[in-house]
C-alpha cells in the first residue's frame, strides 16, 4: 500500500473548483496506492481537454498528445514497455469522439491497457459545446435548439466486440470507483472504464439528477453474460448502471506473439540484433555469374 | 553491344512480372548488369503495363525500347511509340505489327493444354533473343519458381525450351544481342529493400503503418521476416500509425513509418507532436503524384515542399532524399542518427520509382553497428526534468519507464519539467529557442550536394532525390559531346548546407513536379540564378533523355 501523498505534483491544478474530476483522481492515486503500484511503474496517457490534465496532477511517467490519440499512443508505449502499467485517462470527446476509430481497433487488438473516460458528457474546456454523450435534445452553447442526433453507445460496441473488460463508474462514488479501477487495472487486457461524470460548469443536470441514476448493477448480474451486458449498458444516457458490465479473461493480448520471439522487457534493453541476419538478407539479394555457356 | 533497354508489356495480371524477374536474374546470373523498373495502372487485372530492364547501362530509366516481348497485340499497340530505331518487337503482335511473331497462349494450350505455361514460353523466348543460355534459364526459372511442385516445374522448364527453340530460327546476328558481361556478382536490390534493412541494421525496431501505394513494401519487409526483430502493426489509419509509432519512440523503442502523400497529411499533427515532444522518429514518405488520390501508381517528386513544411508550428525537422540503395542506406543511418540525437523528426522522401526498381550495386554494405543510442544514463540524473534547457537546446532525454526517474511529455507548450505552462514571459520564449537552437546545429551537419564533373563545367544541372541516375547519364552524354556539363545533385534537401556557388555558371534544375519546388528553395535560401527549370510531372521518371531534349530546346522526347 502506497500512501496517495506520493502521487502528488508540483502542477498547478486548472480544473474549475468543486470538478468531479478530483473524485476521480483521487480514486485512480488510491487504486494505484493499493495496487502498490509507485509512481514510476506506471504511465498516464491522455489526449486533450479538462480531463486529459489528469497526467499533470497525478506522480507518474506521463505522455500528453493529442486529442484524441491517447490509445494509439498508450499501445505504443505498452508495447515499447510492457512492464510499465500503461493508463489513459481522457474526457468523452477525446476518446468517443475525436478517437472513436481507435477506439473500435483497440477492441480488436486487445491491448494490455486501461482506459478510463471522463465522461461528463459535454466538451469542457471548450466551453460547452454538445460531446458523443449528450443526449438528444439537450440545449447546449453550440446545440442552441437542442442536440438532433443521439448519443453514442460506446459501451455496447465495446461489448459488441468482446471487449475483455467494460464497467461504468461514477466520479461521486469514491470507494466503488477505486473499487472498479483496481479492478480494471488488474485486468490483463484492454479495459474500457466509462465514468459518468456530472459537469458542474457546462452539464444540464444537476449533481443530483446524476446521484439518482448512477445506481449499482444488481448484484446477480452475470459479467459474461454478453446480451445481458449489452443491455445493461444501453440503459445509458436515461440511467447509469454502475459497476462491472462485461468480463471476459481468456483472449491473447495484443504483442504476445512478438513477447514469445523477442522476449520480455523493455524493447530498448532487448540485445541488438545480430548483424549476421542483415548480411545474410543481403548476402540473398546477391547474384553470382555462373559460367558461360554459349546459346 | 551496351546498354539495351527490354520491355516486358502486357497487362495486369497477365505476367510481365514473372517473365522479366527470371530474364533479369538470369542476365545477373550471366554476369550482364540490369536495372529493372515498372510502370503499371492502379489496377489488379487488365490495363496495360511494362516491366524494363536496362541490361549493360547505367541504373537509370530509358523511355524508349530495344527489345518489346509483348504478352498481348493490345499491349503491343499501346507500346509500339516507345520502340527505339531496330527495334525488335516479338511475341504477340499488334496488327499489322512487324516482329517475330509467337503466339504464346496458342503454343501454351497445344502444347501444355494449359495457359498457365505460356509466360515461361515468353520467357524462353527473350532468353534467347538476348544471347542467355537455355540452361542458364531453366535453372533460374526452377530457383524462382522452387515452391512449386517438380512435375510444374518440369513442365515450366519444357515449356521455357520450346520458346527458346521456337523463336532461335528467325534470329540471325543482326537480331541476336551481345551484351556486355563480367564476372564480378551484383546486389539486385531496390531502394525500399535497402530502407528496411538499414532500419533494421540502424536499430529500429517498431513500425506501424498504414498500406498506401507506393510505401506498403517496407512494412511488408518486416512483416514477412520476424527475424528482423521489427514490431509490426498495420494501424488503423495513418493518425493511428504515427502516435504508436512516436509513442513508443517516447518509450525507448527505435521506431519509425511509412507512407505516402496522401497518409502523410493525416500524419502531419504526428510530425508536429515529434517536434514539440522532442521525440526522434523516422517518416518515409514514398511519393506519387497528386494532388489527392492523383496517380496511385505512377511516380512523382511533388511532395518536398509538404515534407518540409508539413505539421502546425515552427520546430527542427531534416528532410533526406536519397537516390539509389546505397544512398538509401546512408540516408537512413543518417536519419536515425539525427532524430536520436536532435530528438526532432527526420523525413525520407522516396517515390514510386525508386520503390519498384531494382539496381544492379556491387559493394552494397550495411553497418554492422546501429545507431548509437540517444538516451540519457539515468544515474547521472539529479532531479530529472525531460526538457531542461541546455545552452545546445538537448536536453537528456530517458525514455518513459527507463529507471524511477519520472518523464513527463507534453504537446502542450511544457515547463522544464513537461508540465503546462502558460508563463509566455520566460518558459514559452525559452522553449522556442530551444527547439530553434537544435535546428541550428543540425544545420551545421548538413552534407554538400554531390558533385559530378563540375570542374570546369559551364552548365551544372541541379537535381535531388530518385532523378540522380538519370542527371548523371545526362552529363555524361553531354560530356560525349563535347560539352562541358556537370551535377550538383541534393540528397539532403532540408535544411541546405550553406552554399557558394561560381556565379558564372549556367544552373539548370531539374524535378519531377510542375512549379520547381527545389528551384524556389535554391533561390530562398541562397544567391543563385537559374537559366532554366526542367520539370517533370507525367507521372514517369526522369530520364536522360528527356534532360537531353529540354536543354536542347526540343520538348518532343518528353512528350513520348
Amino acid at each position: 500500500m502506497i500512501p496517495i501523498e506520493q502521487y502528488r505534483t508540483t502542477a498547478e491544478n486548472q480544473w474549475c473548483p468543486g470538478c468531479p474530476n478530483f473524485g476521480i483522481q483521487t480514486a485512480l492515486k488510491r487504486a494505484l496506492g493499493s495496487l502498490n503500484l509507485a509512481p514510476h511503474q506506471v504511465c498516464l496517457v491522455s489526449g486533450i481537454g479538462q480531463a486529459a490534465k489528469t497526467p499533470h496532477y497525478i506522480a507518474a511517467h506521463v505522455f500528453n498528445g493529442l486529442h484524441g490519440r491517447a490509445i494509439p499512443a498508450a499501445i505504443g508505449i505498452q508495447i515499447a514497455n510492457p512492464d510499465l502499467k500503461t493508463i489513459v485517462t481522457s474526457g468523452d470527446g477525446c476518446i468517443f469522439g475525436e478517437g472513436g476509430n481507435h477506439l473500435l481497433h483497440a477492441f480488436r487488438r486487445n491491448p494490455d491497457i486501461t482506459v478510463i473516460v471522463h465522461d461528463n458528457q459535454i466538451y469542457a474546456l471548450t466551453k460547452g459545446q454538445g460531446s458523443p454523450t449528450t443526449r438528444r435534445g439537450e440545449k447546449t452553447r453550440m446545440q442552441f435548439d437542442g442536440v438532433a442526433i443521439d448519443p453514442s453507445q460506446m459501451l455496447a460496441t465495446a461489448i459488441v466486440h468482446d471487449c475483455t473488460f467494460v464497467a461504468r463508474g461514477y466520479a461521486g462514488d469514491l470507494e466503488g470507483l477505486t473499487e472498479l479501477l483496481k479492478r480494471a487495472i488488474e485486468h490483463r487486457g484492454f479495459s474500457l472504464i466509462d465514468v459518468i461524470q456530472p459537469c458542474i460548469t457546462w452539464g444540464n443536470h444537476p449533481v443530483a439528477w446524476y446521484k439518482e441514476r448512477a445506481t449499482p448493477i444488481p448484484t446477480d448480474h452475470d459479467p459474461t453474460h454478453r446480451d445481458r451486458a449489452i443491455a445493461l449498458a444501453l440503459e445509458a444516457p436515461d440511467s447509469f448502471p454502475i459497476g462491472v458490465l462485461y468480463e471476459k479473461p481468456a483472449r491473447e493480448v495484443f504483442g504476445e506473439t512478438y513477447r514469445q520471439k523477442v522476449g520480455d522487457g523493455p524493447i530498448f534493453k532487448l540485445p541488438p540484433l545480430a548483424p549476421s541476419i542483415i548480411q545474410s538478407r543481403l548476402k540473398a539479394m546477391q547474384i553470382h555469374p555462373a559460367p558461360r555457356v554459349g546459346a | 553491344m551496351k546498354d539495351r533497354s527490354i520491355f516486358i508489356v502486357g497487362s495486369a495480371g497477365e505476367g510481365i512480372q514473372t517473365v522479366g524477374d527470371v530474364v533479369a536474374r538470369a542476365l545477373l546470373r550471366s554476369g550482364v548488369s540490369v536495372f529493372t523498373s515498372k510502370e503499371y495502372e492502379s489496377r489488379i487485372r487488365g490495363g496495360n503495363s511494362s516491366y524494363r530492364i536496362r541490361a549493360s547501362g547505367p541504373n537509370a530509366p530509358r523511355h524508349d525500347a530495344d527489345v518489346i516481348l509483348a504478352l498481348n497485340s493490345t499491349a503491343a499497340a499501346h507500346y509500339q511509340d516507345t520502340a527505339s530505331s531496330n527495334c525488335l518487337v516479338l511475341g504477340e503482335l499488334s496488327p499489322g505489327g512487324e516482329g517475330i511473331r509467337v503466339p504464346f497462349q496458342a503454343l501454351a494450350k497445344e502444347q501444355f493444354s494449359s495457359l498457365l505455361y505460356a509466360n515461361s514460353i515468353a520467357a524462353g523466348c527473350l532468353g534467347a533473343v538476348l544471347g542467355i543460355s537455355q540452361e542458364l534459364l531453366a535453372d533460374t526459372l526452377c530457383e524462382r519458381f522452387s515452391r512449386l511442385t517438380e512435375e510444374v516445374l518440369r513442365l515450366n522448364v519444357d515449356a521455357l525450351a520450346l520458346g527458346y527453340k521456337h523463336v532461335l530460327p528467325s534470329l540471325d546476328a543482326s537480331s541476336t544481342i551481345v551484351l556486355d558481361s563480367s564476372s564480378s556478382a551484383h546486389s539486385f536490390i531496390s531502394v525500399h529493400d535497402a530502407i528496411a534493412l538499414a532500419a533494421v541494421a540502424a536499430g529500429c525496431r517498431f513500425m506501424a503503418a498504414y498500406p498506401m501505394s507506393p510505401a506498403t513494401g517496407i512494412m511488408t519487409t518486416f512483416a514477412k521476416d520476424p527475424e528482423l526483430g521489427v514490431f509490426v502493426e498495420q494501424a488503423e489509419d495513418e493518425i493511428a500509425a504515427i502516435n504508436m509509432s512516436l509513442a513508443a519512440s517516447a518509450a525507448g523503442a527505435r521506431a519509425m513509418t511509412a507512407t505516402s502523400g496522401g497518409g502523410f497529411a493525416l500524419m502531419t499533427e504526428g510530425i508536429s507532436l515529434a517536434g514539440m515532444t522532442e521525440t526522434p522518429l523516422v517518416v518515409v514518405v514514398a511519393q506519387r503524384p497528386g494532388p489527392a488520390t492523383g496517380l496511385p501508381t505512377r511516380t512523382a517528386q511533388e511532395d518536398l515542399n509538404f515534407a518540409i513544411h508539413g505539421g502546425h508550428g515552427e520546430f527542427p525537422r531534416a528532410v533526406l532524399a536519397p537516390s539509389d540503395p546505397k544512398d538509401a542506406i546512408d540516408a537512413i543511418y543518417r536519419a536515425f542518427d539525427w532524430a536520436e540525437r536532435f530528438q526532432t523528426p527526420v523525413l525520407v522522401l522516396s517515390d514510386q520509382f525508386l520503390a519498384d526498381s531494382h539496381f544492379s550495386v556491387m559493394d552494397i554494405s550495411i553497418p554492422q553497428t546501429p545507431v548509437p543510442s540517444g538516451l540519457a544514463d539515468p544515474s547521472e540524473s539529479g532531479a530529472y526534468q525531460r526538457y531542461a534547457l541546455t545552452e545546445d537546446g538537448i536536453s537528456p532525454r530517458l525514455a518513459l519507464g527507463q529507471s524511477e526517474h519520472l518523464v513527463r511529455i507534453d504537446s502542450d507548450e511544457h515547463t522544464e519539467e513537461g508540465h503546462i505552462t502558460e508563463d509566455l514571459e520566460f518558459v514559452r520564449p525559452a522553449m522556442v529557442e530551444k527547439r530553434l537552437e537544435k535546428m541550428r546545429r543540425l544545420k551545421r551537419e548538413i552534407p554538400p550536394p554531390d558533385d559530378y564533373r563540375t570542374d570546369d563545367a559551364e552548365t551544372v544541372l541541379i537535381s535531388w532525390g530518385s532523378s540522380r541516375g538519370a542527371v548523371v547519364e545526362a552529363v555524361d552524354r553531354l560530356r560525349g559531346m563535347g560539352q562541358r556539363v556537370g551535377s550538383l545533385h541534393f540528397t539532403t534537401v532540408w535544411p541546405l548546407p550553406q552554399l557558394s556557388l561560381p556565379a558564372e555558371v549556367k544552373y539548370w534544375t531539374i524535378e519531377g513536379n510542375a512549379t520547381g519546388q527545389f528551384a524556389r528553395l535554391l533561390q530562398a535560401e541562397g544567391d543563385i540564378q537559374l537559366v532554366g527549370k526542367i520539370e517533370r510531372y507525367d507521372g514517369m521518371p526522369i530520364d536522360a533523355a528527356s534532360i537531353l531534349a529540354e536543354l536542347a530546346g526540343d520538348h518532343s522526347e518528353v512528350d513520348a
